[in-house]
């Protein structure tokens, strides 16, 4: 069933270069990456710091150009950001000037829909990631949780193709994130778009993935591709399954390895 | 939020409690003496208040004893006199007048032409490229020192102390607009290209918004600076405005006169600050402020 349906995201042998200087040697972000997502799948690529992940999550946004290769959307190569893609970064991305719900419709704006259809979306949108009562609200009088909520809102009020997020919950405290990782969980569970989430951790890769791709450090390539076979809806408690486990510990040991790695490099 | 809540917790352990009593006696004096510690607001007004009493006190113990030549300082009370009686026989609203005059025109030609200029400059390097070296270079020279070369080439008139007020805001204005511009946050210009913004959208509907705060505080800023360039515009060569009357009140060695002239500058100064600061506040509640 799945031969018959087209892949959603290509990525085909991406190579990035950052150009060095005089002081600095060019260094080798990203070598030969090959990754094809089918629609409605949720892929995290999971790797160490500086590994490259944030720089494919980049190049896949059109934030950042790739050396060598082709990314694709549905069979259309890819050339630079648009609205088809929707961005949610770590941290700190809700333009300050906005309310919450003018954040939300901020992409709106810029398409051809109607005031009253656009408040439609925003009340919508806001339920999804219930932030009811805060629509008046500006930025800095939310919590990070709540920030990273009105992004994730922005973002899918685009309708985008593809969702991708960098790390969006990483600069949370430890149970806001969990709770976090639940809502993005049942917002898919809902809404079936494809989404593409990039993270250092472990237990939110599988928790949160249908897939997990592990990614070398250095030059970043990838390593291991990981189907992960646990049924939804996941309640949080799934974390302590065997199967689960059983996953953790695979990752656990293949992720060391490149945090071994790069931590030896830095040094 | 975080430290406060942590000093409480210390403050109420029982362990600490019991050692504060012991010492209380030294307590409030050491904590004022605490390198950034805060005071009660009361004591902080109550200090605020008697330096001021203490200058004046200061002030009149020299003048009334005639420690002092009362042509070098004479008492608070004969300068209130002197103040009303520039205002009654010398018609010194005229001056107040036609320096925030000069004042205003200088600083209202600079911002309409350094505004969009400083913007142009901290959002597209090509246009920072071409001005930034010759702006840098003359931003270090002093606006008083054109005096001579702008009254050789356009004459004493308002149009000399307008172009004064002008140099000394200008090129100031447009680095410090350019820096503020250009330091927008990268991931709100990355966030709005993902939402379907063109690049020369974000322009209008980023980077602009969110640097506005910051120009208006930049803005604040050089309207200060203003009012002490057209003093010495005025001080040069000038036959009205606070400045003239300053010289001519020390030519007739009238002190209370200068002394006046002086403070209604400060008071002017301060007055257009308070009001611009409070407009900032008012026009940017999600900057200050809940």
């Amino acid at each position: 069933m799945k031969l018959m349906s087209k892949p959603k995201l290509e990525i085909k042998s991406v190579t990035k270069v950052f150009a060095g200087n005089k002081n600095r040697a060019n260094v080798l972000a990203l070598d030969q990456t090959n990754l094809t997502i089918m629609p409605n799948e949720f892929i995290t690529i999971l790797g160490p710091s500086g590994c490259g992940k944030s720089t494919l999550l980049r190049i896949v946004a059109g934030l950042e150009e790739q050396t060598t290769g082709d990314v694709f959307l549905d069979g259309q190569e890819l050339f630079g950001p648009s609205s088809n893609r929707g961005m949610v970064f770590q941290a700190y991305s809700l333009f300050p000037w906005l309310t919450v719900e003018e954040n939300i419709q901020f992409g709106l704006k810029t398409k051809e829909i109607g005031a009253g259809e656009r408040k439609e979306i925003v009340r919508k949108y806001i339920e999804l990631v219930q932030l009811e009562g805060f629509e008046k609200h500006y930025p800095r009088q939310l919590s990070g949780g709540m920030q990273q909520r009105v992004a994730i809102a922005r973002a899918l009020a685009n309708d985008p193709e593809i969702l991708l997020l960098d790390e969006p919950f990483g600069a949370l405290d430890n149970q806001t994130r969990t709770l976090m990782q639940e809502l993005l969980l049942e917002i898919w569970e809902k809404s079936h778009k494809t989404v593409l989430f990039i993270t250092h951790d472990v237990e939110e890769s599988i928790y949160l993935a249908n897939r997990v791709v592990v990614m070398t450090s250095r030059p970043g390539r990838i390593k291991a591709d990981i189907p992960i076979e646990l049924e939804h809806p996941r309640p949080y408690s799934i974390k302590v399954e065997p199967k689960f486990l059983a996953y953790k510990e695979q990752l656990t040991e293949l992720i060391r390895e490149e945090s071994l790695k790069a931590m030896m490099e830095i040094k | 939020m975080e430290k406060a809540a942590k000093t409480e917790e210390i403050v109420n352990h029982p362990a600490i409690l019991s050692k504060q009593k012991l010492g209380s006696g030294t307590r409030k004096s050491r904590n004022w003496l605490q390198p950034q510690a805060a005071i009660p607001h009361r004591l902080y007004v109550g200090i605020s208040i008697s330096s001021i009493v203490l200058l004046f006190a200061v002030w009149s113990l020299l003048t009334y004893t005639g420690m002092v030549d009362p042509l070098f300082l004479p008492t608070p009370v004969e300068i209130v006199h002197s103040g009303i009686t520039l205002f009654t026989e010398y018609g010194f609203i005229n001056d107040i007048g036609i320096t925030i005059y000069r004042v205003l025109a200088g600083f209202l030609i600079a911002v309409v032409i350094g505004l969009p200029l400083g913007i142009l400059m901290g959002t597209f390097k090509v246009v920072e490229a071409f001005f930034e070296p010759m702006i840098s270079a003359i931003r270090y020279m002093p606006a008083s020192a054109f005096i001579p070369l702008f009254i050789l080439w356009i004459g004493v008139g308002e149009l000399e102390k307008i172009t004064i007020i002008f140099v000394g805001s200008f090129f100031s204005l447009v680095l410090m607009v350019a820096v503020e511009v250009g330091n927008v946050r990268r991931e709100l210009l990355e966030a709005a290209y993902t939402l379907g913004r063109s690049k020369l959208g974000v322009l209008r509907s980023v980077i602009l918004p969110a640097s506005l705060p910051g120009i208006m505080e930049i803005l604040r800023l050089i309207l200060g600076w203003a009012w002490s360039y057209i003093i010495v515009a005025e001080l040069v060569a000038s036959a009205s405005g606070i400045g003239s009357l300053i010289l001519e009140s020390q030519r007739m060695l009238k002190t209370g006169n200068i002394i006046f002239g002086i403070a209604t500058i400060g008071v002017l100064g301060l007055l257009s600050d308070i009001i611009l600061k409070i407009c900032i506040k008012k026009a940017f509640p999600w900057h200050y402020g809940r």
